[in-house]
């Protein structure tokens, strides 16, 4: 079998991570090539090393293509070879038409003038191949996603492509339109275009990819061959999941109050600007005092979505459902309220939502709770001080001084002064939405012991994480989210990467 | 503390450069032109000529000031100080109606005139830039058809006191000659209020943690500052005594320092400028505070219509042309950023101040109108690169 594509030894460090660590990929002629992992195990990074988006000399390791070395400098090179790559987050732009869109940077033109009869004609010809029944004027935003995902691929067409990389191409995706999809790459491959499918759906996985490689902790794990037929589900899972999990969370002995502390009640929320998409679907979930809840889920499964609406409705619309405090409803209609009523939500995100990067610890961490350090209106800043050095040594942010401008510590750091801020609000239920994103193993064990604190001290704490070994690890219970449905829990003794895998994909 | 102290002093100096730099910049302007001019500069007549010419671009760079904090912009507000200044000219001159009722009036219908702009950009989220755009249209033409096209005026006595008057000198002839006491003293009573101010609110902090402004940057500042001051009074005493809208500013700028510097409402707009997804999820009405900014700076703007008007004693339609562009530009000079949360007010004031003593100087020495723009453009592009260049190098 001739080979189109072996990527060899591929190494790509950002600072003070690994992402990826001597990793082969060797992709047949033909074939529709799997790559299976875990959230953050390296998918992506190595197919933007493919792609030229990590430019040759950025990593180690050498890229044999269409039978030479390659050393991309950027997107268009690859793109010029026939790699073309379309990403989870579609690159079109919204106000512009089909057409327009799929000869962006490519136009049909002279002398740079359009030719727009040809470009009309030739989208004609590249919708019908993807099978989209549209007018090629239509803007790209009053069409659904899934046929979007169709644009992006006829775009793909349109260059003349050799190898066609798709990262998570159904993950917004409906059932229905997932199946045309996947259809669409098997006609692909008849064609003779080579594809690279990332994805997590396992059974969309096992419908038409041919050999499957799973990649773990930035390591190439294994290689499978799924054209016999004799491939299971459990089999990719167990090689996407297998890690040691000993001594990477502090012990705990839970003190679980036997009542609920705050309970959500049938809680839906719609997508701001799809108002026939329903985000959070129903959701009924409840912590107790003293408790460490997870919720497991994929991206894309609505986990901050579903949090964020609670927050004093920061997101979505058309929000209905109640919040219980004790027993009791509390008002979270506004932030304000939410804060007063006793939750405190901490962002997945914390430099866009987070943090005001240009200013001091100490800003940030009294920002939540100003009345907690005034008069009046009239501020202390002695009191401000104090309060951000009694969490600088209580939370161990490192740094020589509480005046320091925020974006200058790191990303442990940051997510320490976001944690001081929230604790200087004194909530009683916490949600932590992805706490340990970004951040180094140490800066992680001091956040989870922080979040044991939390518990110790009898508040309730909500966990969102895609990182499953740290839930399995830190977690009393785990409710699994997916397609903005509570789909199940899990008490902690019972919960298994594989189960929750399984719970997720059961849909 | 003793030996980190000398090493601190250097790395403070560093880290607030921009603050320093642009006093700096204002004294080396002022020395400048005190050379080339040959002593007018300085001279007391001048001086206090400079205070009333540019009283009105400081009163509204302070109000400017929070609104490009908060993340917007208003243009609007050279044709409300027209607009402002016809209503009064209307009133006073054509109705007859008592000063003491239309300055209240004036100022209410300011803060109603920004209310109206910042509440599509605050609730509708309509850009600044559009709304305020279509302010300056909309209040540069209704001056016109206030005015009839036609200039209206004079105002009486006690309107154009407000502006050209001066603090009447209750120690009046204690000293011979043309020197006003009272306003020397007052001078005086700043001077030595300023340190005693500062020195407590040092006090209050060292109780809770280590004061981070080392004492020898403490004690030049304020020595610097006490005497500039004592230096500028005695200068206007020997002239007519302190302009009552010197008073009237450094009123302003006393109170806006203590909102922006010492209040939860000026830290929450800072923290509104400086990521409005942030101060939203931390239970900041944002909607709210941006509206606000946007009132007070009609307010403000309305204030610097009647100084205008009681200034010309008259209101013309021209009244407050291309006045935003000063403004603004004063409030960039100052080290305001552009995106949002960054900007002192006492900045905003200085780079309204280091304009003013371009422009006089410039027309002194009989540099032409022509050539002044161009000076004062590069200078306002000079004094944001020195920022980036100092956010980069940082």
């Amino acid at each position: 079998m001739d080979t189109i594509l072996e990527m060899k030894n591929i190494t790509k460090t950002f600072p003070g991570v690994k992402a990826l660590d001597d990793v082969s990929l060797k992709v047949e002629r033909g074939e529709i090539h799997a790559l299976c992992g875990e959230n953050g195990a390296g998918k992506s990074t190595l197919m933007k090393v493919l792609s030229g988006v990590y430019p040759h000399g950025t990593y180690d390791g050498d890229i044999l293509y269409d039978g030479g070395v390659q050393e991309f400098k950027d997107i268009r090179d690859s793109e010029d070879r026939g790699i073309i790559i379309i990403h989870q987050e579609l690159a079109l732009v919204p106000l512009l038409s089909i057409a327009e869109n799929i000869f962006l940077g490519n136009e049909v033109s002279e002398n740079g003038v359009v030719n727009w009869p040809a470009t009309f004609a030739r989208t004609g010809e590249l919708l019908q191949k993807v099978g989209l029944k549209e007018n090629p004027a239509t803007l790209v935003t009053n069409i659904g996603v899934g046929k979007q995902q169709l644009v992006e691929i006829a775009k793909a067409l349109s260059k003349k492509v050799k190898l066609l990389i798709l990262d998570e191409p159904t993950a917004s995706l409906q059932e229905n339109d997932s199946q045309k999809l996947l259809d669409l790459l098997l006609e692909f491959k008849a064609q003779g275009i080579t594809s690279i499918l990332i994805s997590h759906k396992l059974n969309e996985i096992n419908r038409v990819a041919d050999r499957i490689t799973v990649i773990r902790d930035g390591k190439a794990i294994s290689t499978l061959d799924a054209r016999g037929g004799t491939i299971t589900e459990d089999d990719i899972v167990k090689d996407m999941v297998g890690r040691d999990m000993a001594h990477r969370y502090p012990d705990r002995t839970p003190n679980i109050s036997s009542e609920k502390l705050m309970e959500v009640r049938n809680w839906s929320a719609t997508h701001p600007l799809h108002p026939e998409r329903k985000v959070v679907d129903n959701v009924n979930i409840d912590v107790a005092a003293g408790e460490v809840v997870g919720i497991a889920g994929l991206m894309g499964a609505g986990r901050t979505e579903l949090a964020m609406s609670i927050f004093g409705q920061s997101y979505g619309t058309d929000i209905s459902g109640e919040v219980l405090l004790r027993g009791k409803p509390i008002d979270v209609s506004t932030v304000e309220k939410a804060i007063a009523s006793g939750l405190a939500y901490v962002t997945e995100d914390r430099k866009e939502m987070g943090l005001i990067l240009e200013e001091s610890i100490t800003t940030n961490i009294t920002l939540a709770n100003l009345p907690g350090v005034s008069e009046n209106g009239v501020l202390n800043e002695g009191a401000e001080r104090s309060v951000a050095e009694e969490y600088r040594g209580k939370i161990n942010i490192r740094t020589p001084n509480v005046a320091q401008k925020v974006m200058n510590l790191s990303g442990g750091n940051q997510q320490k002064v976001v944690l001081s801020k929230w604790l200087f609000a004194a909530p009683e239920v916490l949600i932590l939405d992805e706490p340990t994103r970004g951040i180094d193993v140490g800066a992680k064990y001091e956040i989870y012991t922080i979040i044991n604190q939390l518990a110790a001290d009898g508040k309730g704490v909500i966990m969102i994480s895609s990182e499953m070994p740290e839930l399995l690890g830190m977690c009393d219970r785990i409710y699994v989210m997916n397609e903005g449905e509570i789909k199940g829990q899990l008490a902690a003794k019972d919960a298994s990467q594989e189960a929750i895998m399984r719970m997720i994909l059961k849909a | 503390m003793t030996d980190t102290d000398t090493k601190s002093i250097g790395y403070y100096l560093r880290t607030h450069i921009r603050e320093y730099g642009m006093v700096v910049a204002l004294v080396a302007i002022l020395a400048f032109f005190q050379v080339l001019t040959d002593g007018i500069m300085l001279k007391p007549v001048n001086l206090t000529n400079l205070f009333l010419q540019n009283s009105y671009i400081i009163i509204m760079a302070v109000g400017m000031l929070l609104v490009i904090v908060g993340g917007n912009i208003d243009l609007s507000v050279g044709s409300v100080v027209g607009f402002i200044g016809a209503l009064a000219a209307v009133m006073i001159v054509n109705w007859d109606l008592p000063t003491a009722l239309v300055i209240p009036v004036c100022l209410i219908a300011g803060a109603i005139i920004g209310a109206a702009q910042g509440y599509w950009v605050a609730y509708w989220r309509i850009p600044s830039f559009i709304v305020t755009l279509a302010g300056m249209l909309v209040f540069k033409g209704l001056t016109l058809a206030l005015l009839g096209g036609a200039s209206v005026g004079p105002f009486p006595d006690g309107f154009q006191a407000m502006s050209s008057g001066f603090i009447p000198d209750f120690f009046g002839g204690l000293i011979e000659g043309r020197f006003n006491l009272f306003s020397m003293s007052l001078g005086v009573a700043l001077a030595a209020i300023l340190p005693i101010l500062g020195l407590r609110a040092r006090a209050k902090q060292a109780k809770f943690a280590a004061v981070e402004e080392p004492m020898a940057v403490f004690v030049t500042k304020h020595a610097v500052a006490g005497l500039a001051i004592l230096f500028v009074t005695y200068l206007l005493s020997t002239y007519r005594g302190l302009p009552n809208i010197l008073v009237i500013m450094a009123l302003l700028i006393a109170i806006f320092t203590f909102i922006t510097n010492s209040t939860t409402l000026g830290r929450r707009i800072y923290a509104l400028g400086g990521n409005e997804k942030a101060a939203k999820l931390s239970g900041i009405n944002t909607k709210r505070l941006t509206f606000f900014t946007f009132a007070n700076m009609g307010m403000l703007a309305a204030l610097a219509g009647l100084v205008f008007a009681a200034r010309l004693n008259t209101a013309t339609p021209k009244a407050g042309l291309a006045f935003e562009l000063d403004v603004i530009a004063a409030v960039f000079i100052g080290g305001a950023s552009m995106s949002g949360g960054v900007g002192k007010v006492i900045g905003a004031v200085v780079g309204a101040l280091i304009m003013g003593v371009m422009n006089n100087g410039m027309s002194i020495i009989g540099v032409g109108i022509d050539w002044q723009q161009v000076i004062k453009g590069l200078v306002l592009l000079a004094a944001v690169i020195f920022d980036v260049y100092n956010k980069n190098k940082a």
